[in-house]
């Protein structure tokens, strides 16, 4: 196993348990936990078995599993930021809305 | 007799708030003036002017200030709401046609338009950005309005109780533009003259700003 791979799999072991912990927190459902799992392990496959990701590549029609890799993670990036933008929004309003309560709570005519 | 409520939204605006409520309260019954978390006197000045004064605790923008506005308006027993710029670019003889457009009874929402009458000195840069703005009004509710962006507009109790404002900050001209469509609102335009002055330029959009607002408005509009 070469140090890249180590460092690696000790980060997606970290990040599983991150997971996990918040998981039993009651900070995500178990809906998200499933999908964060299913990335380490992706992860941790990938890392430990390059080869994972050139048969991935493979049947995507896609060059080099290296490739497949940065295509995925990009896309990902793009939909936490995404769901980054609508959160903000979310709470954007809700921040509006208890400043207008709280004006016009004492409004009568 | 119907009661008519001028609902002025403002921030920081110490040195003209008091104007605009004076001017305001000639042409209506009351006037309703939402301080958008000023760090300013523009709370102490509006009240001193005669108007009733809420306050956001923390800056909301010109969407939730408006917002503010009009649900407080109806609070007050508004038959009638017309909001007004706090800068001083709007005459209160204006917002008196918006009223008694109103009152005629077959419209529900006016919209005062700075383009129908080349009257007052709108600065080629200012127009062109009021351009641009109606042709993305135009292009996301399917609604030519001259000025999607003007600050006076007037709507019946009805109206100000069917729509439904959710943006925050700038982008809410267009909205309103937009509640106008999906409630099928009957809305008419009428001349009105803005008075600009450096002052009440400085506090406009800047090139930025309406850009951002430009990329929010379309993001809203395929994502809601």
């Amino acid at each position: 196993m070469t140090f890249i791979q180590i460092l690696l799999t000790l980060f997606a072991a970290f990040g599983f348990g991150a997971a996990v912990s918040r998981f039993r927190r009651g900070g995500m459902g178990f809906k998200q936990l499933a999908l964060w799992t299913l990335l380490w392990a992706a992860v941790v496959a990938v890392v430990l078995r390059p080869e994972t990701a050139s048969e991935v590549a493979r049947r995507l029609g896609v060059g080099r599993g290296a490739d497949v890799v940065v295509y995925l993670s990009i896309v990902a990036l793009f939909y936490l930021q995404f769901r980054l933008f609508a959160r903000l929004e979310d709470q954007e309003r809700q921040i509006t809305k208890l400043a207008r309560e709280l004006a016009l709570k004492d409004l009568k005519e | 007799m119907e009661k008519r409520v001028i609902v002025i939204p403002a921030y920081n605006e110490e040195k003209t708030i008091g104007d605009a409520v004076r001017g305001a309260r000639h042409v209506a019954d009351r006037v309703l003036v939402v301080d958008d978390g000023s760090s300013d006197r523009t709370s102490e000045i509006a009240a001193a002017a005669g108007a009733i004064v809420v306050r956001h605790a923390v800056n909301r923008g010109l969407g939730g200030a408006l917002g503010t506005g009009i649900e407080g308006a109806l609070r007050l027993g508004a038959d009638a709401i017309v909001t007004m710029d706090a800068d001083g670019q709007h005459r209160a003889e204006d917002a008196k046609s918006a009223f008694d457009r109103l009152a005629e009874g077959d419209v529900d929402f006016v919209i005062g338009s700075r383009m129908l009458e080349r009257k007052g000195n709108m600065p080629a840069r200012r127009r062109l950005a009021q351009f641009l703005g109606n042709a993305l009004t135009y292009a996301l509710f399917r609604k030519w309005v001259t000025d999607s962006q003007s600050g006076l507009r007037g709507m019946t109790r009805q109206a100000a109780e069917r729509i439904r404002i959710r943006s925050s900050r700038m982008e809410v001209s267009s909205e309103f533009v937009k509640e106008i469509v999906d409630k099928k609102l009957r809305l008419v335009e009428i001349p009105i003259e803005a008075i600009y002055t450096a002052y009440s330029l400085s506090k406009g959009q800047s090139f930025a700003v309406g850009a951002q607002t430009a990329l929010k408005l379309i993001l809203r509009r395929f994502l809601d």
